[in-house]
């Protein structure tokens, strides 16, 4: 299904299809008139993505086909080893966790995961984790620090899930916690988001050495449906919203909230996820790389600067 | 009984009109407490034991030992980072907060003893944006966190928010992992961290600082807790069940060490302090 945006493109792809086809059926030659409406095919969505306003890329990061974790651990890592539960209340499906090796070196992942359809999204939550799946994720970040192996996490999440279960069993103490873990993890750390960033829920799982962010990707205090309801109290205008909180990955290179955007290849992720997930991988190596021969104080402290400047403000009188 | 009533209806009107500012009707048992009454009782309505929000200044006086306080928090500032408008430009809704607080931001606090204990106490002002975090609350808890260390003091924290701030963006967010941070100096020092939830305490901050605290309190009938009951609602489309996300019920639930009424605070909070304290000793003060 395409996006409101996306058309102009699924009309000229068509277009080109039907040509080709005919080309194939009447043994016409036909190259020259595809070959222009590829050239047009490529500028439009060029102009297209280039131009993308924050609430579209908002769509794409929310995208059907959309790499998740769990193709992200399929396609660029070895031998994933999922590994479940929290060993005090139950598994939670809305993260995945385990242990695996990328290009050669073991590590240990975690990642919010979001269904591939309706029945697998309603099992996991729509990537919205309960705080079982952060004492999970915590679980593999002491697995982390005891066998020195560097730690990597995939964000996707609307949000930490605001249910009853969840605050009973203290969500906001167990995200607390999960970022006072990962803060203190004596391994590299390294945060990649793939697609929606939301709040704390993410930051649970966000507070790497470096942080990596898909070009459509978002991160941001508060969805822009959210931010919309609150201050100018209607949702319809997360437009609005998603423009003013500065939630994209070029913005948020700006204000130092990640040190890395990932381009993805022309349409979106969504479009090409197999050149997406070598994109990430490439991306990933290289980070890794830089933090491996730093030590483990060395690790602590690098990791304590990143987010201790983070903010701004004036120095008054 | 008929007669008493109109009487005492009619006193009420006159009053009401005459002298507002004398008398105060309780929000929960709608009592019309005296004011004076009511803050001598700290903001907590003699009738029903209703506690009310307390200026950050009483907070402060509350808990810090007499003539011992001395303010470190105002010397920074909020930025428009993001250039934010809504209904409103950001640079604006701070004009309006800064001149009905008297403060940059939503924080004030500095060093006090508290039971002859050497801390740093800060309060966070509900008063201010509803107390929201945006990078001058993070930067004031953060530095309030590395003074504590330094100086090995106590470090206590009286909270109040709605949340993270909005009109600072993922700034807001990176204020939940710095103050963490921040707190590893208290925490390497061994000297203890408290915090004190009031009403209301929500979001980033419950998600962050406000709940990593050695010891936690919670204001009877606090409000606590990661989204705000409205969102719940939406989500679940369906009642909340009664006292939800109230301090007793997560006393019940485990997550805070326990419900203190505010006029016991103070010994409770100098007990904790005296205990947990590697050098200060309970020595009269």
């Amino acid at each position: 299904m395409a996006l409101e945006f996306e058309r102009p493109l699924v009309e000229l792809e068509e277009r080109i299809r039907a040509l080709e086809a005919t080309a194939a059926k009447e043994g016409l030659d036909l190259s020259e008139e595809i070959a222009l409406l590829k050239q047009k095919f490529d500028r439009l969505q060029t102009e297209i993505y280039e131009n993308l306003t924050p609430w579209q890329r908002v769509q794409l990061a929310r995208a059907p086909g959309r790499p998740t974790t769990l193709d992200v651990l399929e396609h660029a890592f070895e031998d994933f080893e999922e590994l479940k539960g929290d060993r005090a209340f139950a598994d939670d499906p809305a993260i995945v966790a385990g242990l695996a090796r990328f290009r050669g070196l073991e590590v240990v992942v975690a990642g919010q995961q979001k269904g591939k359809n309706t029945k697998e999204n309603i099992r996991r939550n729509f990537g919205m984790p309960h705080p079982e799946g952060y004492r999970k994720a915590m679980r593999m970040m002491d697995l982390a620090d005891r066998t020195g192996r560097p730690f990597i996490t995939f964000i996707d999440t609307p949000g930490a899930y605001p249910g009853v279960a969840a605050e009973e069993r203290g969500q906001a103490w167990v995200i607390a916690r999960s970022i006072q873990r990962m803060a203190r993890l004596r391994v590299p750390a390294v945060a990649v988001i793939l697609g929606e960033g939301g709040s704390g829920g993410a930051l649970a799982l966000g507070v790497g050495n470096r942080v990596l962010i898909l070009e459509n990707a978002w991160y941001s205090v508060i969805s822009p449906e959210s931010c919309a309801a609150i201050l100018w109290r209607d949702a319809k205008e997360a437009e609005k919203a998603a423009a003013a909180l500065k939630l994209t990955a070029r913005d948020l290179l700006g204000l130092g909230v990640v040190d890395r955007v990932i381009p993805e290849p022309g349409g979106g992720a969504h479009r090409n996820p197999e050149g997406t997930i070598r994109a990430i991988a490439d991306a990933l190596e290289e980070t890794l790389k830089e933090l491996l021969p730093l030590g483990p104080e060395a690790l602590f402290e690098d990791r304590y600067r990143r987010f201790r400047r983070l903010g701004a403000f004036s120095e008054a009188g | 009984m008929a007669l008493e009533r109109f009487f005492r209806r009619r006193r009420t009107r006159g009053e009401g009109r005459e002298v507002p500012s004398l008398w105060v009707r309780c929000p929960a048992c709608e009592a019309r407490v005296y004011k004076k009454d009511l803050e001598q009782n700290l903001g907590v309505c003699p009738e029903c034991g209703y506690h009310n929000r307390i200026p950050v200044e009483d907070w402060v006086r509350l808990l810090a030992d007499e003539g011992s306080f001395e303010v470190t928090t105002g010397k920074i500032a909020p930025v428009d980072p993001l250039g934010f408008v809504d209904t409103e430009p950001y640079p604006e809704r701070l004009a309006r907060y800064q001149q009905k607080t008297g403060r940059p931001d939503a924080i004030y606090g500095g060093r006090a003893a508290i039971g002859g204990v050497k801390s740093v106490l800060l309060a966070m002002d509900y008063a201010f944006a509803g107390g929201s975090m945006g990078s001058v609350v993070g930067e004031e808890i953060a530095r309030g966190a590395e003074l504590a260390a330094e100086e090995n003091r106590a470090l206590v924290i009286v909270a109040a928010s709605g949340g993270a701030r909005m009109q600072e963006g993922a700034l807001s967010l990176m204020q939940m992992a710095k103050t963490t941070f921040a707190l590893e100096k208290v925490f390497e020092k061994k000297l203890p961290y408290v915090s004190i939830l009031t009403d209301p305490t929500t979001g980033g901050v419950t998600a962050s600082f406000a709940t990593l605290a050695d010891v936690i309190f919670a204001e009877p009938g606090a409000l606590i807790g990661f989204a705000g009951p409205r969102v719940i609602k939406q989500t679940i489309r369906q009642d909340l069940p009664e006292g939800f996300q109230r301090a007793e019920f997560l006393e019940a639930h485990g997550l805070v060490d326990r419900v203190v009424d505010r006029r016991q605070l103070k010994a409770h909070l100098v007990r904790v302090l005296r205990h947990l304290h590697p050098e200060e000793r309970a020595d009269g003060a």
